[in-house]
């Protein structure tokens, strides 16, 4: 079982998140390992769990991903998770990506990992990426690769070769199977992240990143970066501060002020 | 930090879309109901140019009148392959996001539309990104605001990092696929209703990824008489302050006619079912009251962009107090039975 997990450098959402001019402001003392790809790397180690030990024994997962070189803080933490192998895809021609030039750079380094000799089963991907929240590249890599999605799963098990999920989106709960290979996505409940213990944290230390370019992927005058993108970034402008909040403190009239507050801006 | 950027008239590769000439689709599925979203889309999709709705589905009689008062004309209704639907398990698999996202890339074809519109939800924004990629087209999801520039690009607004920036972008290619947020303009009838007729049109989904097998799909259960979170105008959410009782959030919810939400972690203990935040249901209602919920990172990034926010604490601490306009330190299981109790009586003495 080979597997392939995308995981992205975000600045940490606890931070002050900024832009610079119109890119995210990738400051690398507040960049991390997206939080929702840790649900990603759980789903693949939890898959090579259920394997016999000859079947582990064959099997890799390996995190990939499109980042600056200052972002290999993701791919460490990937690391202390238990991931295999940690490949980095950075070039400045990927800068300024859109959703498609982003799926087109991941698919890319899947298939690169393909032409190593052994096909990659599965790829997993976490639901979202916490700067942008587009929760679409998933979708867009199974497109690019030509896989079936099965994306916002729930629960997962595999069977043979077959992938179920369930799923529940904002409109229904599904069940929904596909054979390998796929692409995966999870969402934040399908389960609880590992905590990385004392020896994978040590050996992580040493683990030897790879490091890719846009050459390497073939991507050469494929529609990446801000030059292929479909869209153009025009402004990001921080927005003022709320007001100074209005605070009462309950002495059993707080309820009454609070309808007062809403009555008196027209909102009930 | 960047202004906006100017683009100058003479520059312009191809002549600028007016908006009497530019198609506009909005994606109603399913087609059974026109919920508020989708209204909104319509009232967005005519200040653009022409509108028309694509379907997976026959519209009821009931959504057709609603179409037809929203000023949309045409209904673009796909017929999917048989063969390829029953492979992936039946009429439940036409809600797929590839079904969909392949079916809007064939009516944008057919239509030669230059915008297609769909709401916010997750699978909507799969099928956006799907038909995008099979069109070249440029993608924006969850739009705040949608305008055109001067060149006649579509430019749409998105609020991000919680709520703390503002940011812009157009759409350089020839075919814009935007997903709206919820409460991004108020749904407006057309000034004048129109007849709406049906058209089918045939999808083929050859070429594109193989689909998956659906085996369930149950539709979720709406409660009678509430508003869902994603269309809702007021927005009650109770979290671990709740203490498991979310008798008194539901009672200020009925109060106000409002959807009724909850923290991740209220849902993760097993409370409620839904939940607000950046990977649950994000909502940017006019109102948004928060009981017993401190406002960790993850939840402001569901709920920041509210116009106005009410917390009801009783950490004096709590970090949601930085981000609201009004709130009020106290046991919520005394505020908020109050507060609706208020704003009944105020209620009953108006309708008096």
């Amino acid at each position: 079982m080979r597997i392939v997990v995308t995981v992205k450098y975000v600045p940490d959402i606890n931070a002050e998140r900024r832009f610079e001019g119109c890119r995210v402001d990738r400051d690398p003392s507040v960049g991390t390992l997206n939080e929702l790809d840790e649900n990603a790397i759980e789903a693949a180690l939890r898959i090579l769990d259920g394997l016999s030990d000859d079947d582990r024994a064959g099997s890799e997962v390996v995190a990939l991903s499109v980042a600056p070189a200052t972002g290999d803080v993701a791919l460490r933490k990937a690391f202390q998770m238990g991931v295999d192998r940690g490949v980095r895809v950075t070039d400045d021609a990927l800068a300024g990506s859109d959703y498609f030039g982003t799926a087109a750079a991941l698919a890319a380094g899947v298939r690169r990992l393909e032409a190593e000799g052994a096909p990659v089963d599965l790829v997993i991907t976490g639901m979202a990426a916490l700067d942008g929240l587009g929760s679409v590249v998933p979708a867009l890599v199974a497109a690019e690769l030509g896989r079936p999605a099965l994306t916002l799963a729930k629960s997962v098990s595999l069977d043979g070769g077959t992938l179920s999920i369930t799923r529940e989106t904002d409109e229904a709960t599904e069940s929904m199977s596909a054979p390998l290979p796929a692409v995966l996505s999870v969402a934040d409940t399908a389960n609880t992240p590992r905590m990385p213990n004392f020896k994978l944290i040590m050996a992580a230390r040493s683990k030897e990143i790879e490091a890719w370019s846009a050459a390497d992927l073939g991507l050469e005058g494929a529609a990446v970066g801000a030059a292929g993108a479909r869209t153009e970034a025009l402004s990001a402008a921080e927005r003022p501060p709320r007001p100074e909040v209005e605070l009462v403190t309950d002495k059993g009239e707080g309820g009454a002020a609070l309808a007062a507050y809403l009555i008196r801006h027209e909102l009930v | 930090m960047t202004g906006p950027t100017q683009t100058t008239p003479t520059q312009t590769e191809s002549a600028p879309v007016p908006a009497a000439n530019r198609t506009v689709l909005v994606l109603l599925d399913p087609a059974t109901e026109v919920r508020s979203s989708v209204l909104e889309l319509f009232t967005l999709a005519r200040s653009l140019g022409r509108v028309e709705a694509v379907t997976l589905e026959a519209p009821t009689v009931e959504v057709l009148a609603q179409l037809g008062a929203y000023g949309v004309e045409t209904v673009r209704q796909a017929e999917l392959p048989q063969e390829a639907l029953d492979a992936a398990g039946g009429p439940d698999a036409r809600h797929l996001p590839a079904v969909v996202g392949a079916a809007l890339a064939a009516a944008v074809r057919r239509t030669d539309a230059d915008v297609v519109l769909a709401p916010a939800t997750f699978a909507a924004k799969e099928a956006a990104a799907l038909a995008a990629h099979a069109l070249g087209a440029g993608l924006v999801i969850d739009a705040a605001s949608v305008g055109t520039d001067d060149d006649g690009r579509l430019v749409a607004g998105k609020r991000v990092f919680a709520g703390a920036w503002d940011t812009r972008c157009a759409v350089t290619a020839e075919v814009a696929v935007l997903t709206v947020r919820s409460n991004a303009v108020v749904p407006e009838p057309a000034t004048a209703a129109v007849p709406t007729e049906v058209e089918g049109f045939a999808v083929s989904l050859d070429g594109a990824a193989p689909l998956p097998t659906v085996s369930g799909r149950t539709p979720k259960a709406r409660t009678e008489g509430r508003p869902t979170l994603e269309e809702a105008a007021v927005v009650v959410a109770g979290g671990r302050g709740t203490g498991g009782d979310f008798g008194p959030v539901e009672e200020l919810a009925d109060a106000l006619g409002a959807a009724v939400g909850a923290s991740r972690d209220a849902v993760f203990e097993g409370w409620f079912d839904r939940y607000v935040g950046q990977t649950g249901v994000t909502v940017a209602p006019r109102l948004y009251v928060g009981a017993g919920i401190s406002g960790a990172p993850h939840h402001r990034g569901g709920m920041q962009a509210a116009q106005v926010i009410v917390a009801v604490n009783s950490d004096p601490e709590a970090p949601i107090f930085e981000i609201c306009d009004f709130a009020v330190v106290g046991d919520l299981a005394d505020v908020l039975p109050q507060a609706a109790a208020a704003i009944r009586a105020h209620r009953d003495g108006r309708a008096g």
